[in-house]
This record gives C-alpha cells, sequence and structure tokens, in this order.
C-alpha cells in the first residue's frame, strides 16, 4: 500500500495535463472517405436490423423505390407527377440512412484509427521462453500462456504483460503512456514490478512471468474497445433503446391506421407520404446517432490514456457520488521532502540528522533520499559498514522502515504512534517534548517522522507535504455536482485535517489502514451511493474490486490492474476526476439528443399534417405558410436527413460539460435542447420549403 | 356569462379545499393509521377478513397482487354475467323485462367490471332492478374500490414500501372510502330530490288526457356511487341529464364533486406517502393546467354557440342543443371536460352535440388519461408520465436517472412504455377497422369529421375506461359489443398489471442518496417539462385522428 505510506516511489513523474503526450497520435487522414464508402457496406440489412428505429426507414426506402418504378403499385397515386415525388422521398430516405450508417462509420473509424496505432507497436516479437530446466525456447509471443516465464534482454520488445520476477532494468514505456523517461523495474517492489506487453527494455535483462494470454492483455483489450468490436450495450442505453423501439412502434400504429380513417372522409394519402410522416416522426435523429455516441465516448476515454475494461464502467461514472482518494500524489504532490529536524530528549539537531540518515540509508524513495540529502547538508556521514547492517522495508502495518545493523542496534523513523509503540516494546521512555514536536509539524500540514535508535527517541523529522496547484477548485466543481470527497491518509489526524481543509475535501480518515479503505467504500455503498476509487498497490486489490469504479495506476500490480474496471496508463490519480466527467458527458449527449430528436415531432407535425389533409380544410394550420403539400413533405423530409450529419459532430465531441448542480444543467440543456429542438425544424423547414419552391421540384 | 364563470369557479374551488381533507384520510387509511371510523368498522372488517381466510398480515409481492386482482375480477365478472343472462329468472323485475343478448350481456358485464360503464342500452328498458343493484351496483364498488387498491399499491411501491394486501385494500377501499362517502351523498341526494324506491313504473295522466308511464326505481345510492366511483353508467339512458339522477343545481354540484374528490385527493395522499407534499402540489398544477384550459375552450366554444344557427336565427345565443337548460352551457362544459378527464363517463348533456371545442378537449381528455384520471389508475399514470420525463430529460444532467431516489432502468421503461403503446392500439386499431368498412360495421349517424369523432371517441372511452359516449352510432351491435370489449380489457388490465410490476420493481431497489447533483422532481422547472412531455407523447399520437376529426369540423364549420 505505497500511497498509504509516507514513502513510496511513483514511477513516471507528473508532468501538467497540457504537456502529457498522449497514446501514439491516430491518423485521421482518409477517414472520411473510409467511413463513406463504410456507410454503403453498412446499408446490408443484416448490420440494419440492429437499430429497429433506422431499419424501419429502410424498409421505408424500398417500399418508396417500389412505387417510384411503379406508382400505382399500392393503391390509386393520388399526388401529382408521382414518379418524381416518390423518387425523391426514395433518394431523401436512402441519404437518411447513408447519413445514420456514415456518423457511425466515423465514430467507429477514428476508433480503428487509434487501434491500428496501438496495434502497430504490438509487434509480432519472439520471445525467449524459459523452460523449467532452466534453458531458453525462441517462440512467438502469440504463443505464450499466462504463468509462463521469459527473459527479456536490452532492446527486446516486451512480449506480454507481466511481473518481474528477476533482474532490474529501464523500459521505455512511452509507446502506452507517451512518457519519454524510462521507468526503473524491478522485482518484488510491489509498484516498480510489473510490465506491459509493447515497451521496450532499454537496459540490462529481466526475467517475467507472463500474465496475461495473448489477446487478453490490456492493448488488446483497449483495442477491442476503441475499435467498438467488443461494445456492449450499456444500461442507459438499452433503456433508451427500448423508448425508442416504444415511440417507433406508437407512430407505426398511428400511420398504419391512417388510410381508412383518412379516406373516410375523402382525403386519400398515398403511400410515399404516408411513409414520410412516418419516418419524420420516428426519432430517427436520436436513432442514428446513438450507436455513434456511444463509441465516441468510449474513444474520449481512450484518449484520456485510460483503458477502461467496458462501456458500463464509463457510464457508472456518471453516476460515482464518491470519490474516494490518496492524498498522495491525489491531492499533494508525491514526494514530501525533509525540511527540518526537530530534536527532543536533549538531543541535538546534528545528532537527530545522524539517526535519521541511519534509519535511511536504505530507504530509496524519494522521502528517504530527501532525509538523506537533508541530513548530509549537516555533514553527517553513514558510521556503520553497509554490507554489516539490513533495511527494514516499510510496511503498511507497522508504519515504520529503518535499519538493523549486525551489532543489535535498530535504527527506526515512522509515524510518531508507531514508534512510540517500537520503544515502549524496547521499554524506552517517551519524553513530553515529542508531542510538542509531533504537534507543531502536524500543525503546519506537515507530516511528523519520530526517529529512534533502539529505545532512544532522538527527534522529528518535518517532511512537508505540497498541495496540488488547482486542486481546490476541482473539488469545488465536484461538490457541486454533488460528488463527496475522501481523503485517505496514512498521516495523523492533525495533519490529515490540516491537509483536508487546505485541499477542500469533505472528509477524511486519517492513519487509513488498507482495511479502512475497503471500509469506507462499503459503508458509503451501504448508503447506496456509488464510489470510485483510484489504486496501485497489491493490497489496493480489494478495494478496486469492490468499488463501483476502480482504477488502477498503470504503474501499479498486476494484481491492483486485474481487479480495478479501469487502468489509467499515465498513473495520475487525478484523472478519475476527468473521467467522471467523460461519464457525465456520454450520458448527457445522449439525453440531449433525445430531447431533441422528440422536440423536433411538433414542427414536422405541423408541416406534414395540413399539408396532406389539406382537402380536410385544416390548411389554416399550416402556420408555417408552406408552398404546397408536396414542398412541405420533401422540406420536413430533407430536414430530418440533414440533421443527422449536422448534429454528428456533437454527437462525436459530447455536450460540453459544465460543473453545475443537476438544476441548473437541466434548465440549461432543456433551454438549448428542448426549447430549441422545438424551435430549429420550423426555422429550418421555412428555408427548405423556400429553396424547394424556388427550384420548381414541387 | 359571469354567473357561468362563478359556476365553474365555485365547483373548482370546492373540490381544491376538499382535496387535503380526503386526501389526508386516504393516506391514514391505507397506512393503517389510526381515523376516527376505526371502533365503528375494525369489527366489520375484522370478520370480513376472517370470511375471506385473509390473515391480516399477508403482504403481496407484485406478482401475488396482480394475480389478485385479475383472479378476483375473473369471478366478479362470471357472477355478474350469469346474473344479467339469468335476468328473467330473478326477483326484483317489477316491469318484468326479458332475455339480455348475450353480446349485450358480455360488453355489459366487462363495461362495469373495468369501471368504464360504457352502456350500448337503456338502463331502464333493458335491466331488471336486480340486474341493475345486485349485479351492476355490485361492481360499481368492486371495480371502483379494484382501481383505488391498484393506484395505492402503486403509490405504496414507488415510495418505497410493499404493495401491500390486495383484498386488505379492496375491503378498505369499500368500507373504508367508498361506502361512508356514498352514504352521506345518497342522503344529499335523497334530501336534494332523487328518488329512491323499489315500486315500479309510476303511470301518470298528461294534461292530454294521455297515460305516460315514468320509470324510477332506487335511484338515489346509484347515483352516488356511480360518480363517486367514476364509473359513470346511469341507472337511466340519459343518465345524469335525467331529472330523476340530477333533478337540480344542488344534485349537480354534488355529483360533479362526487366525480373528482377521490382523484383529486389522491395526488395528495401520494405526497404524504412520498412524504413530499410540494411534489404533490406540483403534480396537481400539472393537472390544473391542463384542465382549466380545456374546461375554457370547451365553454368558450358552447358559450359562442353555433355560428351557422346563429347566422340563420340572427341570434348570438349559446349552444343549448343535446343540453338540459336547468344546468346551461357553463355546468355541461364543466361537467362535460370533468367526466372525460376523471374517467367518470356520466354525462348531464349531449357529448355529440358539444361545438368542435369541446369534442376536441373532451378527445384529448381520454387520450392523455391523466387530467386526474381514472380511480387510482389516472394517479398512477401521472406518476408513469413523471418516471418517463425523468427518463428523457435526467440523462441530461449526467446521471442515470432516478426518481424518488430509484433509478429508472431498462425493466421500468420496458413496463412504462407498454403503458404508452396500449392506448394507441386500443383505439386507434379498432377505430380504423370499423371506419374501413362504414356500411357493415359502423351505424354511424353523421358521416365526414363528425363520424370519425363518434368512432374514435366510442374506442377512447373505452379503452380510457371511461365510459361515455359521444353517442349517435348505432352502437348495440355485435361487432361495437366485441370490439369495444376488446379495447376495454386491453385499455384496464394490461396498464394494471404493468403498473403492479413497475411498482413492485421500484419497490425493491436499492435508494440513492440526494445530492445536488439529483435531478430534482419537485421544481418548477421539472414539472413543466413533464407537463410538455405528456403533451408531445399524448397529443402527438393523436393529433392525426384530432386533425381529421374536431379540428377539421371546426374549420369547416367556421367556413361554411
Amino acid at each position: 500500500m505505497g500511497s498509504l505510506s509516507h514513502s513510496q516511489p511513483r514511477s513516471p513523474s507528473h508532468q501538467p495535463r497540457q504537456q502529457r503526450k498522449h497514446t501514439p497520435k491516430a491518423k485521421t487522414q482518409g477517414l472520411y472517405q473510409r467511413a463513406i464508402k463504410q456507410a454503403f457496406i453498412k446499408l446490408d440489412p443484416r448490420v440494419q436490423v440492429k437499430n429497429p428505429v433506422m431499419f424501419l426507414v429502410w424498409v421505408g426506402t424500398i417500399v418508396t423505390a417500389l412505387v417510384t418504378i411503379n406508382p400505382n403499385l399500392l393503391g390509386n397515386a393520388t399526388d401529382k407527377n408521382p414518379q418524381l415525388f416518390n423518387g425523391l422521398i426514395t433518394l431523401i430516405l436512402l441519404f437518411t440512412v447513408l447519413f445514420a450508417n456514415f456518423a457511425e462509420a466515423v465514430a467507429e473509424g477514428r476508433g480503428k484509427a487509434q487501434a491500428d496505432a496501438l496495434r502497430s507497436t504490438k509487434t509480432d516479437a519472439i520471445a525467449r521462453k524459459l523452460l523449467p530446466d532452466g534453458t531458453v525456447q525462441e517462440i512467438s509471443s502469440t504463443d505464450l500462456r499466462r504463468g509462463d516465464l521469459v527473459k527479456v534482454i536490452a532492446g527486446d520488445v516486451i512480449p506480454a504483460d507481466g511481473e518481474v520476477i528477476q533482474g532490474v532494468a529501464s523500459v521505455d514505456e512511452s509507446a502506452i503512456t507517451g512518457e519519454s523517461a524510462p521507468v526503473l523495474k524491478q522485482p518484488g517492489t510491489d509498484i516498480a514490478s510489473s510490465v506491459t506487453g509493447g515497451t521496450r527494455i532499454l537496459s540490462d535483462e529481466l526475467v517475467i512471468r507472463v500474465m496475461a494470454d495473448p489477446g487478453k492483455g490490456f492493448i488488446d483489450r483497449m483495442i477491442a474497445l476503441v475499435e467498438g468490436a467488443e461494445r456492449t450495450k450499456t444500461p442507459n442505453e438499452i433503456a433508451l433503446t427500448v423508448l425508442l423501439a416504444v415511440l417507433t412502434q406508437v407512430f407505426l400504429i398511428v400511420i398504419a391506421t391512417m388510410p381508412p380513417i383518412a379516406n373516410y372522409v375523402n382525403s386519400p394519402v398515398s403511400v410515399a407520404v404516408l411513409i414520410s410522416l412516418l419516418v419524420a416522426l420516428i426519432p430517427t435523429t436520436i436513432g442514428g446517432l446513438l450507436s455513434a455516441i456511444g463509441i465516441a465516448g468510449m474513444d474520449r476515454v481512450a484518449q484520456f490514456n485510460v483503458i477502461a475494461t467496458s462501456g458500463r464502467a464509463v457510464e457508472a461514472c456518471g453516476d460515482v457520488n464518491t470519490l474516494v482518494l490518496d492524498k498522495t500524489g491525489t491531492i499533494t504532490l508525491g514526494n514530501r521532502l525533509a525540511e527540518e529536524f526537530i530534536p527532543v530528549n536533549g538531543h541535538t539537531i546534528p545528532e537527530v540528522a545522524q539517526v535519521a540518515l541511519a534509519a535511511s540509508v536504505f530507504d530509496e524513495t524519494p522521502e528517504g533520499k530527501s532525509i538523506v540529502r537533508l541530513a548530509e547538508t549537516y555533514g553527517v556521514a553513514s558510521f556503520f559498514n553497509l554490507d554489516q547492517a539490513e533495511g527494514v522495508e516499510f510496511s503498511a502495518r507497522t508504519r515504520m522502515s529503518g535499519t538493523d545493523v549486525a551489532d543489535g542496534t535498530e535504527f527506526r523513523k515512522g509515524a510518531v504512534d508507531a514508534i512510540k509503540g517500537f520503544i515502549r516494546s524496547r521499554q524506552g521512555e517517551i519524553p513530553v517534548e515529542l508531542d510538542h514536536a509531533f504537534e507543531k509539524v502536524s500543525r503546519l500540514g506537515g507530516t511528523p517522522l519520530a526517529v529512534c535508535q533502539n529505545q532512544e527517541i532522538y527527534g522529528v523529522i518535518y517532511l512537508k507535504d505540497i498541495i496540488k496547484p488547482g486542486i481546490r477548485e476541482r473539488f469545488d466543481q465536484l461538490r457541486r455536482m454533488g460528488i463527496r470527497t475522501v481523503m485517505l491518509t496514512g498521516d495523523n489526524r492533525i495533519t490529515a485535517s490540516v491537509i483536508a481543509q487546505e485541499a477542500g475535501v469533505d472528509d477524511f480518515i486519517a492513519e487509513a489502514t488498507p482495511e479502512d479503505k475497503i471500509e469506507v467504500i462499503r459503508s458509503e455503498q451501504a448508503k447506496g451511493k456509488l464510489v470510485a476509487m483510484t489504486g496501485d498497490g497489491t493490497n489496493d486489490a480489494p478495494a478496486l474490486a469492490q468499488a463501483n469504479v476502480g482504477v488502477a495506476m498503470n504503474s501499479g500490480t498486476q494484481a491492483a490492474k486485474e481487479a480495478a474496471n479501469m487502468v489509467d496508463l499515465d498513473s495520475d490519480p487525478t484523472k478519475l476526476i476527468d473521467i467522471v466527467t467523460i461519464g457525465k458527458q456520454l450520458l448527457i449527449t445522449r439525453g440531449a439528443l433525445t430531447t431533441f430528436s422528440i422536440a423536433n415531432d411538433i414542427a414536422k407535425y405541423f408541416a406534414i399534417i395540413p399539408a396532406i389533409f389539406a382537402q380536410a380544410g385544416i390548411g389554416s394550420l399550416n402556420i408555417m405558410g408552406l408552398a404546397s403539400a408536396q414542398s412541405a413533405v420533401l422540406s420536413a423530409l430533407i430536414y430530418n436527413a440533414l440533421i443527422i450529419p449536422a448534429l454528428v459532430p456533437l454527437a462525436l465531441k459530447g455536450v460540453k460539460f459544465r460543473p453545475l448542480t443537476a438544476d441548473q444543467l437541466l434548465a440549461r440543456n432543456i433551454l438549448i435542447y428542448g426549447l430549441g429542438g422545438v424551435v430549429a425544424p420550423f426555422i429550418a423547414i421555412k428555408l427548405l420549403d423556400n429553396f424547394v419552391a424556388a427550384i420548381g421540384l414541387a | 356569462m359571469l354567473q357561468g364563470i362563478f359556476q365553474i369557479a365555485l365547483t373548482l374551488i370546492l373540490v381544491i379545499a376538499l382535496t387535503p381533507i380526503l386526501g389526508q384520510y386516504l393516506a391514514r387509511v391505507f397506512l393503517q393509521e389510526k381515523t376516527w371510523l376505526d371502533p365503528i368498522l375494525e369489527p366489520i372488517e375484522r370478520r370480513v377478513y376472517r370470511w375471506i381466510g385473509l390473515r391480516d398480515s399477508e403482504e403481496m409481492t407484485g406478482r401475488q397482487y396482480t394475480q389478485a386482482v385479475l383472479v378476483s375480477n375473473l369471478a366478479m365478472g362470471l357472477l355478474v354475467f350469469t346474473i344479467i343472462i339469468a335476468q328473467p329468472f330473478l326477483p326484483f323485475n317489477p316491469t318484468g323485462l326479458g332475455n339480455v343478448r348475450w353480446d349485450t350481456a358480455l360488453h355489459t358485464t366487462i363495461s362495469f367490471l373495468t369501471n368504464t360503464d360504457q352502456q350500448h342500452y337503456s338502463g331502464e328498458t333493458t335491466l331488471s332492478y336486480s340486474s341493475q343493484v345486485f349485479a351492476l351496483g355490485f361492481l360499481l364498488f368492486t371495480s371502483a374500490a379494484t382501481g383505488l387498491a391498484v393506484g395505492i399499491a402503486f403509490i405504496r411501491g414507488l415510495t418505497g414500501r410493499s404493495l401491500g394486501n390486495f383484498y386488505r385494500d379492496l375491503v378498505l377501499a369499500i368500507t373504508r372510502v367508498l361506502l361512508p362517502l356514498s352514504l352521506v351523498g345518497a342522503m344529499v341526494l335523497i334530501i336534494a330530490g332523487v328518488p329512491e324506491t323499489l315500486a315500479g313504473v309510476a303511470t301518470a295522466t298528461t294534461l292530454e288526457g294521455a297515460n305516460q308511464a315514468i320509470a324510477r326505481g332506487p335511484i338515489a345510492h346509484f347515483e352516488i356511487i356511480k360518480q363517486l366511483g367514476e364509473n359513470g353508467g346511469g341507472f337511466f339512458g340519459a343518465n345524469s341529464a335525467h331529472p330523476f339522477e340530477n333533478p337540480n343545481g344542488l344534485t349537480n354540484l354534488v355529483e360533479t364533486i362526487a366525480m373528482v374528490v377521490i382523484p383529486s385527493a389522491l395526488i395528495y395522499t401520494y405526497g404524504l406517502f412520498a412524504k413530499n407534499l410540494r411534489q404533490a402540489w406540483y403534480v396537481y398544477g400539472i393537472v390544473l393546467a391542463l384542465f382549466i384550459p380545456l374546461v375554457a375552450l370547451t365553454a368558450w366554444g358552447e358559450f359562442q354557440g353555433n355560428s351557422q344557427v346563429n347566422a340563420l336565427l340572427g341570434s348570438a345565443a349559446a349552444n343549448l342543443e343535446g343540453k338540459e337548460v336547468r344546468f346551461g352551457w357553463a355546468q355541461t362544459a364543466l361537467w362535460s371536460i370533468l367526466t372525460t378527464a376523471t374517467m367518470c363517463g356520466a354525462v348531464n348533456g349531449m357529448h355529440d352535440s358539444l361545438m368542435p371545442p369541446g369534442g376536441f378537449s373532451t378527445l384529448l381528455n381520454l387520450f392523455l388519461q391523466i387530467v386526474w384520471g381514472g380511480q387510482g389508475t389516472g394517479t398512477a399514470f401521472l406518476f408513469v408520465y413523471l418516471i418517463l420525463a425523468v427518463f428523457l430529460t435526467g440523462l441530461m444532467v449526467g446521471r442515470t436517472p432516478e426518481f424518488l431516489g430509484r433509478k429508472i432502468e431498462k425493466p421500468e421503461i420496458v413496463l412504462a412504455s407498454i403503458i404508452l403503446l396500449i392506448h394507441p392500439i386500443a383505439v386507434l386499431i379498432p377505430a380504423a377497422v370499423t371506419l374501413a368498412f362504414p356500411e357493415t360495421l359502423a351505424g354511424i349517424s353523421n358521416p365526414g369529421f363528425h363520424g370519425i369523432s363518434q368512432v374514435i371517441y366510442e374506442y377512447a372511452s373505452a379503452s380510457a375506461n371511461n365510459g361515455s359516449g359521444f353517442e349517435g352510432l348505432g352502437d348495440g351491435t355485435v361487432w361495437w359489443n366485441l370490439s369495444a370489449c376488446f379495447s376495454l380489457l386491453v385499455g384496464r388490465y394490461v396498464p394494471i398489471v404493468a403498473l403492479l410490476l413497475l411498482a413492485d420493481g421500484m419497490a425493491h431497489k436499492q435508494p440513492v442518496p440526494l445530492t445536488t447533483g439529483t435531478l430534482r422532481t419537485d421544481t418548477g422547472l421539472f414539472t413543466s417539462i413533464t407537463g410538455v412531455i405528456i403533451l408531445i407523447l399524448g397529443v402527438l399520437t393523436f393529433f392525426p385522428v384530432l386533425a381529421l376529426g374536431p379540428i377539421a369540423e371546426g374549420f369547416q364549420l367556421a367556413h361554411l
């Protein structure tokens, strides 16, 4: 549990977002040509039938095509110049289907381009498989299975996702993270021991245990998802599809029952007009764009360098109520630096520095190194032979680390109460000043580490915590969105509360253990909340699995990655906030376009019904003053077709998300997409009608 | 004019004033809290429970509740059908009325069983007192109580409670709500001059010396439950236009209020169940916002009168054709809209004679089914629309839509969609078939646009379980009886099953806590959006038939 510790490595350094390079740039040239080609290929009825709304339009196109060839095929043609009119309708309907296909193809194409870029990093490498007898066998990387051991040497591409079990080497992970700085990989160290297939080893050699079968690795998963190949509809999308199908059925009944009713009052309506009215009324706009919205949503997640295991997980992000965040790396900059030594027990500063140094010589973490650096400024140096000593590693349970020297001397540094416990177990004295020093550092928002030699406390190291710039504003935004933030930290209560207040989180858990993390998640979930969290260590795995949205850092352990439903390739815990936004954006886009689509029906009705029932004397309802019945039908249909490509950019980019309260968001979006959806088609249809009448089409 | 507006306003104010009082009482009854009727009624209810073998604590699942509704309704239907068919052999038949045709008996049974009370016969010349009182009178109570029970169960589920027990709800609806209110109402009606007798036809000698047979009977009690239970099936063919059913202004006021008082109160009851009276009043606001313009439109149409007639006579009279002069244009307009809004279906004037704005408004009520709507079910439909509105707009705040803290997911949308879909199926399909064969099937008195209104009205009335008729149809035929039966059954039971399963599903969801990121459904904005969605979904579906029916007729009258 590195993140809860007072000392932890965090491999790729954190760059500001603007500078971060993303996944190898996807090629977009030829995207539109390919999409146009795809739009025609997707006319295959077997593809169309998956989308009930567009399938109906497709069937309508065929019927109107038939009545274009023979206008009297289905009853006497009543329209004037029926062949031209029916032909135009057929053409517009065909384009409606093609536009919808095009929207989907563009979304898929963008995903594919990204997938291709990723795939290019995956060369079919030769892997050196280590056999149980120690010999090496050269096989294709696709033949590797989970559990196999492989050896990689400098210059090799790592053949599969896995865990380092032997060796130390630097690895270039820029292929997936965009970080050019090489990362050090070594066994056992929780974080730095996991490697990703497709990355390149730069120096030395490693023995890796393969953790994923071929085709199941992270890159494979990412490729499958952005390509839309493995896209299963998300729960919201399914519910929406049901509603759209029902609306389609309602209008199908309305249109199917119309001929006898209209005939009864001698206002017969031709088949082509009936189909036009049906297509105008059924929700083709959202029906045509729905899958593009979903694919584009996954694509946006991938652009953020996050691998989601399912669309469901992305959508769940929109519903998250509580974010459980580690303090370190998320709220504060990962590396705390030693700032000051505070002596107690009558010791001097150099004495404290001496002991602190002794306790930190084996500590490879930035914090450990900063203690060494600070101690060295007091001119102290290691006074025992490093070969005669052994490092005591930090663990989340003991919450201290240190050095055991062969002569039996024990140097320890760690959380103040952990050290107190250590002293007590060694029958030592605990001076009162220690608490003063502890408080002094805590009130500054710093982390106090006590240092001791055997049962003797020397003093306190002040580790300074730096809160990330801009984090407070982000938490304010989250609060407005109704999302609660809980900070977890291994720090003591006073430090935790100072930092919590400075960063503006809603709640914090101090002196947290791995069990606390899962406890927080459980208790929030018991209140019906959806919880998101980030984690990287092995003991984060249960909590990641328990959380509704678990984002593992790519730098984290294999266990954490497998328990999570998303992996952040940049290993930036702050990104959880961005992912939540993407989830919300996905839902908003879907809702906005549905509302727009349904609101459009009012204008289409007012265009078509008065026109086709003009004989029934309801011409006064033609409030738009459309030129003729035929031009009214054609204009409404042209609008209906053109609105799909017009909204493709919005569907792909998503409605811009603003961190407002739900009521404000609703007011804003209903104004734009609801009211706009009512008004826009009135204007557009009127303009199209002028055009259609002017060029003499009808 | 002013007098008419005053009459309408007074009635509405009384209804609104009664809403919280009755609403609170209903909530106490169905939350099983103490009421002052307990000492009298509890022993009776306990006896009834013991008699039907009901243990007081049995809670039903959605499936069990649905099953109980369907099985009990089937049993009641069979019983009533048997009584009507066996009428010649049963007592209380002073005028010696004979056999009832099988299809008439079937249609009548189903129509009363579904709380619709569409009548393809004249009561006084077809049914004996025993058929009227024991068969139909029985259903007047049980069908209303069934609707009320379903409405309450739906509210329970929506607010996270278990659905309750259908049989207990049915008993409570009768003993605690319908019987006491009917008792009081019937007394008032008797005092105001409505007859209640088991004697046969009275014979009178007219001024010209001719003998006239005047039908009468046990009317007062029948009349009040007909109104209160939103049944609407009249003792007489002329329904509440008949001077024995509705003799004067006072009885008209009582009967008007009786129609709407329970569905109106039920919205307030929801507010108490949901502990959110604010939302209840907002929802009430939707209903009023739809209702008041429709009343105004209808009243305006009737007040203006028929331009053609007025032009011929050189007058500016209101349209009094098909109206009782004692009620005038205002009270008839209000009644027509209320009776179609509440799915009561009783009439105090001829809807066929309403001006086109009235035809439009009454039809719209039947299409929407939520301007108060049917006993119990109307309130439930209102909240189904609220759920659909939450789903459509809720996505726009970037969360999975939730209503009362419960997520709206696929099962809810499927069930709500069934309710949305079933009405057009039950109205438009039989209407289209009928109009396709106007000579053989329809028997329409007015061809043209008015004929369309008549046919559509008949099926809309059946499917919405309203029961009023536009009339003017020769509807006593096998085709009309059977096709209306289809609309009646489908329009009643499919939504009830969907409502109960929907409520059951909602009851079992883990509630999500409210945050600022949650879409609040008790705001003016959301309520307005719901209103617009109701109009869009309801009106768009039926816009073509409205256009070819009353709208075309209106333009025709204006342009002649």
